[in-house]
């Protein structure tokens, strides 16, 4: 693990997301209802859609270009479409948001 | 001979271990008890009740002084530890030193302070002891006072009903979004707070306190947000934190809390600790049945007995009489987990269970904790509910056979004289007499009795009429609900808005029962419309629940860069706005295109740069184009009679009055207009949402065009003879749309569905038209702004750029 600081939580909207830019591609970062934070890649696995600009409801997220709606804990696409995008693990400590880097790296090598 | 032992610290702990200890041997042990409080053991949890008035101090004294001098005990009460000599196995208090075989810490915990500005004034206390609760009392016996508690959890809000049964005005401040998060879900929290707020308790969620002023004492509580809240007395119940101070002085291992084992033994093996300034694999402790359960183990380990602690579930219930509140195990949402919930919106009663591989694991429960300590009883066994499960949230009464709530019931309860039409002012006592009278069908009771005849948003409730009066002879049509998170309509959703004053989100989600947390894409953004048209004042637009192009307030395109489209009024424009279009579209490397709506659309701007174009924009004097809301798109204009050979009024002018008039304002979808000078229709006005076609003697206005998906022509709505009457039915007529509508329904769908004789005989009263106005134009103070001018900051920009780049860093 290699927990990188990318933030205050404050930075992040509730039931909204930011973008974090990476060499592995797009990243994005969720705060949901209950102030848990969630990252996943940022890029639709449909029509490429900008999720985080999509509305966040529970710990969901519907992409804005054609409402394809993801978990944002597993990364699977929900009810009839099929896909998913990938996840990064990402915590809290002391307001922070701590995204760690190592997963990213094995993204960008795979 | 005698073994002697220090315990530092009288408090529910350490006085349950001593009771242990000598009930089991009493003679065996010579204990000295220090306390920094000068008195001895009372039951803390019941400073509440003390605090409200309903119990006093003498009542809620465990250990009097009788207790200690009977077993023998020295009490050294308000006297401090100064330090400890663990070669010598001393205490050394301020007066004197003590020798000891054993030494227990019961140092307890001490309230968390926000260090903010202002933190030390006097009448800013904690509420952890009864000094503090004294306090608390003797400043509510000033009239009028007014108190603010910081900190929406147990201890917060018992400190807040209790002042205010002591007739404080008070205001608790919490900083997450719902109270007791901890222990409660958010729909629980909700209720909890509509409960606090009946009895006279201000709740301000999401409010973080910035600084706390005043000259002499505290006066002033200032939030970071700028609200400002007098205050004469201010309570911090944000926490605890464990006392190691003396611990960590004296050399023992010490995280959070004293580290002990699970004999309660510290890093010295004559050492042990217990109650609130432990720390007990990677735990530390706050409710009392632990600390109970540790008193225990320190006692046999003091007996030389075997015996060890082990963290068990905790069930959870606020102390504030009349509050029915009880949550046990784990509620958060998950992988895996179900829930079960019931609620009864009414009656202020919601369960909540959450169930994992057929085992209850979390219960929430509000209004109603009869079954809690069942439910507690499945959690702490792990029993399996497999079997039970369909009737489980119903509780043990109910475990072999239940019934079903009855749908019907709430209408069938109702009076013969409640209102079931407003517009038509038909009760149910007619409507059943038409049914009763051979009425069988919506279309029947509509012929006979007008019930929903009018603008419909009853439909439900006449058919559930219906199916409550006529039984299985009537079959319910479905009622088309808005998405998975509710059965309810759209229709229903406003008239039950606008019935119960729902004046939040979380006021929808938890009186209409939503199924989800807050809402998904499709009935958010809904909710929130409908709440904003209906409560302008009282409700606050949310932006996260709005899609992305009225969130970003630019039109996204498919690449991901945005579109930027300056208002023109009237579809006027002059050479200097060209100007500053031709600079921007150079500067931002944007594609120009003019629009149907006749106006200059920028393409392919990116996001980070939306804020720089719009100030560029605004300094030329142009301000957002709302190309991408569901409000007042365009007013498309012809040049009119100053220009045009046939033109017979003044329709570019008209139109411009129109778009200042109505710009800004949120409708249920987009709204086009467009304004003719004369019949040759070069505005093409009569295929728009508002369509007016000036004529020698006036002005025709009609009413649901459209030229998208399907193509129509407007219907007249009325014929007028001056413009102002002509802007006064068009404001109108928008306003009975935003009050009225499905979301997402344009106008034409909106009339199909209420019908253009129902909008014309509403409007043409003219104190009716005069409301809707006002409506309208209340609305407008709040909505009518510039969002460009309001994000061309420095903030905005920072916002819209990615969070962080690491593309540099990864690179290194």
């Amino acid at each position: 693990m290699s927990w990188t600081d990318i933030g205050s939580l404050d930075e992040i909207p509730v039931r909204g997301a930011r973008r974090v830019k990476t060499r592995a591609g797009c990243i994005a970062l969720f705060r949901t209802d209950e102030d848990e934070v969630f990252a996943t890649s940022a890029t639709c696995a449909h029509r490429g859609g900008p999720l985080d600009e999509g509305i966040v409801h529970g710990r969901k997220v519907t992409c804005p270009l054609h409402n394809w709606v993801y978990s944002l804990e597993s990364g699977e696409a929900q009810g009839a479409d099929e896909g998913s995008i990938a996840t990064y693990p990402v915590r809290i400590d002391a307001g922070r948001v701590l995204l760690d880097l190592s997963s990213l790296e094995a993204h960008a090598a795979a | 001979m005698k073994r002697k032992l220090v315990v530092i610290g009288s408090g529910m702990a350490s006085g349950r271990a001593l009771e242990h200890l000598l009930e089991a041997d009493p003679d065996g042990w010579d204990v000295t008890l220090f306390n920094a409080e000068p008195r001895g053991n009372y039951n803390r949890i019941m400073l509440s009740p003390v605090l409200s008035g309903e119990k006093s101090y003498a009542e809620i004294v465990t250990h009097d002084d009788d207790w200690y001098a009977t077993r023998g005990i020295t009490c050294r009460f308000g006297e401090k530890v100064v330090s400890i000599d663990r070669q010598a196995k001393t205490v050394t208090g301020e007066n004197g030193t003590v020798e000891y075989d054993k030494l227990m810490f019961a140092t307890g915990s001490s309230p968390f302070i926000i260090p903010c500005p202002g933190h030390d004034l006097p009448g800013v206390i904690a509420y952890r002891d009864l000094d503090d609760t004294n306090a608390m009392i003797e400043a509510s016996g000033k009239p009028g006072g007014r108190a603010v508690v910081i900190g929406g959890g147990l201890l917060g809000l018992e400190a807040a009903a209790g002042l205010r049964l002591r007739g404080m005005e008070v205001t608790v401040l919490h900083l997450a979004g719902h109270l007791m998060e901890r222990q409660l879900d958010p729909a629980a929290g909700y209720l909890l707070q509509k409960d606090l707020e009946s009895r006279g308790i201000t709740v301000l969620t999401q409010a973080s306190t910035k600084e706390i002023t005043g000259k002499d004492g505290a006066e002033m509580v200032r939030l970071e947000d700028g609200t400002e809240l007098p205050a004469d007395l201010v309570v911090m119940a944000v926490g605890i934190r464990p006392q190691v101070q003396l611990a960590k002085d004296t050399g023992l291992a010490v995280g959070k809390g004293i580290h002990v084992d699970d004999q309660m033994i510290t890093s010295d093996e004559d050492i042990l600790a217990v109650g609130e300034c432990i720390e007990h694999q990677g735990a530390i402790f706050g409710l009392v049945a632990p600390l109970y359960d540790q008193a225990k183990v320190a006692a046999a380990t003091l007996l030389d007995e075997e015996a060890a602690f082990k963290q068990r579930q905790l069930s959870t219930k606020l102390k504030v009489t009349g509050v029915d509140l009880f949550s046990a195990g784990d509620f958060a949402e998950g992988e895996g987990r179900e829930d079960i919930v019931y609620r009864d919106p009414a009656r202020g009663i919601y369960k909540r269970l959450v169930i994992e591989e057929e085992r209850l694991i979390g219960a929430v429960m509000y209004g109603d904790t009869a079954d809690g300590n069942w439910f507690f009883g499945l959690i702490k066994d792990g029993t399996d509910i497999s079997e039970m499960r369909e009737t489980l949230i119903f509780g043990p009464a109910y475990q072999g056979g239940g019934t079903q709530a009855d749908p019907l019931a709430a209408v069938a309860a109702l009076p013969d004289d409640a209102e079931i039409c407003g517009c038509n002012g038909v009760c149910k006592g007619q409507i059943v007499k038409a049914i009763e009278g051979g009425a069988t069908s919506l279309g029947d009771v509509k012929a006979q009795t007008k019930a929903s005849a009018s603008c419909g948003t009853c439909t439900g409730l006449v058919e559930q009429v219906l199916a409550a009066t006529l039984g299985d002879d009537f079959k319910m049509p479905e009622a088309q609900p808005i998405c998975g998170c509710t059965d309810l309509s759209h229709e229903d959703v406003r008239r039950l808005i606008k019935a119960r004053e729902l004046k939040s989100q979380p006021a929808v989600w938890q009186e209409l029962g939503w199924t989800t947390p807050n809402g998904c894409h499709t009935c958010r953004p809904a909710v929130n419309f409908y709440l904003l048209a209906d409560w302008p004042l009282e409700y606050k637009d949310d932006p996260q629940s709005r899609f992305v192009n009225e969130r970003n307030h630019a039109n996204i395109q498919k690449d991901g860069t945005y579109s930027v489209m300056p208002r023109m009024w009237g579809g006027m424009t002059d050479a200097n706005e060209l100007r500053a279009i031709a600079d921007a579209a150079d500067k931002y490397g944007a594609t120009v295109k003019v629009t149907g709506g006749q106006r200059i659309d920028l393409l392919g701007v990116k996001k980070e740069d939306l804020p720089l174009i719009w100030g560029d924009l605004n300094a030329a004097g142009m301000v957002s184009g709302h190309a991408y809301t569901k409000g007042l798109r365009t007013v498309k204009t012809c040049v009119g009679k100053d220009w045009c050979r046939f033109g017979t009024q003044d329709s570019t002018g008209l139109g411009i009055k129109l778009e200042k008039r109505l710009w800004g304002s949120w409708t249920p979808h987009k709204v086009k207009l467009g304004v003719s000078g004369c019949p040759r229709n070069c505005a093409e006005a009569t295929c728009k949402d508002v369509g007016i076609v000036c004529v020698d003697s006036g002005y025709q206005i009609g009413v649901g065009g459209a030229a998208g998906m399907d193509v129509k022509e407007v219907e007249r709505l009325v014929d007028v003879r001056t413009e102002e009457e002509a802007i006064e039915w068009v404001v109108a007529f928008v306003q009975l749309y935003r009050e009225h509508a499905k979301y997402l329904d344009r106008p034409y769908k909106w009339l199909a569905k209420v019908g253009l004789d129902w909008v014309q005989e509403v409007l043409a009263d003219a104190t009716e038209r005069a409301a809707l106005m006002e409506r309208f134009d209340l609305s407008q103070s709040v909505y009518q702004k510039d969002p460009w001018a309001e994000r061309a900051t420095p903030e905005t920009r920072r916002q819209y750029e990615p969070m962080a780049d690491l593309t540099l860093e990864a690179a290194e």
